[in-house]
């Protein structure tokens, strides 16, 4: 009994949240061009479904290319790194300035600069991204046991196959944890690329549609996209987690 | 077949582990490398293994220093890839020297039947023992047939009946194989077992306390003969005298 309420703990908090609000914005007469309830937000997703859709699938297809390129990107520089102290010298500080840089303040810039408009997003996106699975899969590189490491030595192995066999195999589990932190920084990365894209005129994903629905002061549509964006962020997120538990299962059991 | 000629280790910070070691290592023999803590007995293996140069002195292979793979290494740790299945570790040693995949695979399975896990090929580390860990790493240092193996502690975390399974099991493969063996240890009851030749090492720094050749009868494989009793009392004896003021660790 205990062990299922625990369960449908979050679930029925949310519900009894969503109840308050409505209540409290049908008890205070509050206009919904100023606080909508949680039923004008539901009404507004369904009178604006298809456009919210696409915009959705716009946002999630940039999320996701900027994850495969931050991927790629963060495992290409964390092996590098690894394999070289002067190359981890000259990278490292560039890497965190990238990272601590607001995409704010430089998303103006790439847009300007990459006529493309999804690629411009893209490239905003993994900025954002590559960071965590940097990190992540350079300290798995680095903590490859030194027994194994002695091992593949005394069988003469070469740097390809220390890397091959062992290393990157080592730092599966931490690559795979920088994947879920990624996954939702991409998410904020695209989101914040198609805001400063949007105020330029690109009409695209959910960000665009936010700023739109705010011009011509349909606040519900606006929540509307702000809860997709959340349920995206929450859904990357716990795939993200499935993924990483099933990898990980599968290969030590 | 190993002379080991006034060895000495200084490490980086300036602790000396070794000095002045000298012994030689037949073939064939069992050496059991006894000591407390910090005595440098894993200095000592590592060397042999050519995993760490001497700060001073030389290490020389009368038959020339052993190619890739002519040496087989035994951790504290079975240090298993945690993704590998049993015969995929045991066959990893032999892909790296980039031996055949059919005969490798033929091989491994050989290595492991021979500890006694033949029917434990595709199970994954984690689904096996402790004890039946160190014995797939055991198989893994064996399968490429090498000229020594040096082993660091290798039942140190084991339980002890399983402890004592692996050793008898050690104790067999090494007499019928006629392998050279280096085994660190800091149990003397497990020296006395073991080894036909013991080196008793003081620390800090490293040196050779004492020699001795077994004098343990073939009653061995039972721990209460009064051979190796008396043995254990004569290192036990030893290593009192060569300990700090702290005691043995």
């Amino acid at each position: 009994m205990r062990g299922w309420l625990e369960r449908l703990a979050p679930t029925l908090f949310g519900v009894a949240l969503l109840a308050a609000w409505q209540f409290a914005v049908w008890a205070t007469g509050t206009p919904k061009y100023v606080v909508p309830g949680p039923w004008d937000i539901v009404t507004a997703y369904l009178a604006n479904w298809g456009e919210l859709n696409a915009a959705l699938v716009s946002t999630l297809t940039v999320t996701l290319a900027a994850l495969a390129a931050a991927a790629a990107v963060g495992v290409v520089l964390a092996v590098a790194m690894a394999a070289s102290v002067l190359v981890r010298a000259a990278i490292q500080p560039w890497a965190v300035a990238l990272q601590v840089t607001p995409l704010v303040a430089i998303a103006p810039l790439i847009i300007l600069w990459v006529n493309q408009a999804f690629a411009a997003l893209v490239i905003c996106a993994t900025i954002i991204s590559f960071f965590p699975i940097l990190a992540n899969t350079a300290a798995g590189l680095a903590q490859t046991p030194a027994a194994l490491l002695d091992l593949f030595k005394l069988n003469g192995a070469t740097r390809w196959q220390t890397l091959m066999l062992l290393r990157l195999p080592s730092a599966v589990p931490n690559f795979l944890t920088g994947l879920r932190i990624s996954g939702t920084l991409a998410l904020v990365g695209a989101v914040v690329a198609e805001f400063v894209a949007g105020s330029g005129g690109f009409a695209s994903g959910l960000a665009y549609r936010i700023l739109e629905a705010g011009y011509r002061l349909e606040i519900p549509k606006m929540f509307a996209a702000m809860v997709l964006l959340a349920l995206a962020g929450v859904a990357i997120y716990a795939a993200l987690g499935g993924v990483e538990y099933l990898v990980l299962r599968r290969r030590e059991t | 077949m190993i002379a080991v000629e006034g060895v000495s280790k200084v490490f980086g910070n300036g602790t000396v582990a070794l000095e002045g070691i000298s012994t030689r290592i037949e073939a064939g023999a069992f050496l059991a490398l006894l000591g407390p803590s910090g005595c440098g007995k894993s200095t000592l293996l590592r060397l042999l293994a050519g995993l760490e140069a001497p700060s001073a002195g030389a290490i020389v292979w009368e038959q020339g220093r052993p190619a890739a793979g002519e040496i087989g290494f035994v951790f504290q740790d079975a240090t298993l890839l945690p993704w590998a299945s049993a015969l995929e570790n045991v066959v990893l040693p032999l892909r790296l020297l980039g031996r055949p995949r059919k005969a490798a695979r033929e091989d491994a399975a050989a290595a492991l039947a021979q500890v006694g896990l033949g029917d434990f090929l595709g199970a994954k580390p984690a689904a096996l023992s402790g004890g039946m860990r160190m014995r797939v790493s055991i198989a893994r240092a064996l399968v490429a047939r090498p000229k020594i193996l040096l082993m660091d502690e290798p039942f140190a975390a084991l339980d002890e009946f399983t402890r004592h399974r692996l050793q008898e099991d050690l104790r067999g493969l090494w007499s019928r194989s006629g392998l050279t063996v280096v085994f660190v240890t800091h149990s003397t009851y497990e020296a006395a077992f073991l080894a036909s030749r013991v080196l008793v090492m003081s620390p800090r720094p490293g040196r050779v306390a004492a020699d001795f050749v077994s004098t343990v009868a073939e009653e061995v494989l039972r721990r209460d003969g009064p051979s190796y009793v008396a043995f254990v009392r004569e290192m036990s004896q030893r290593l009192r005298q060569v300990m700090p003021a702290e005691g043995v660790a």
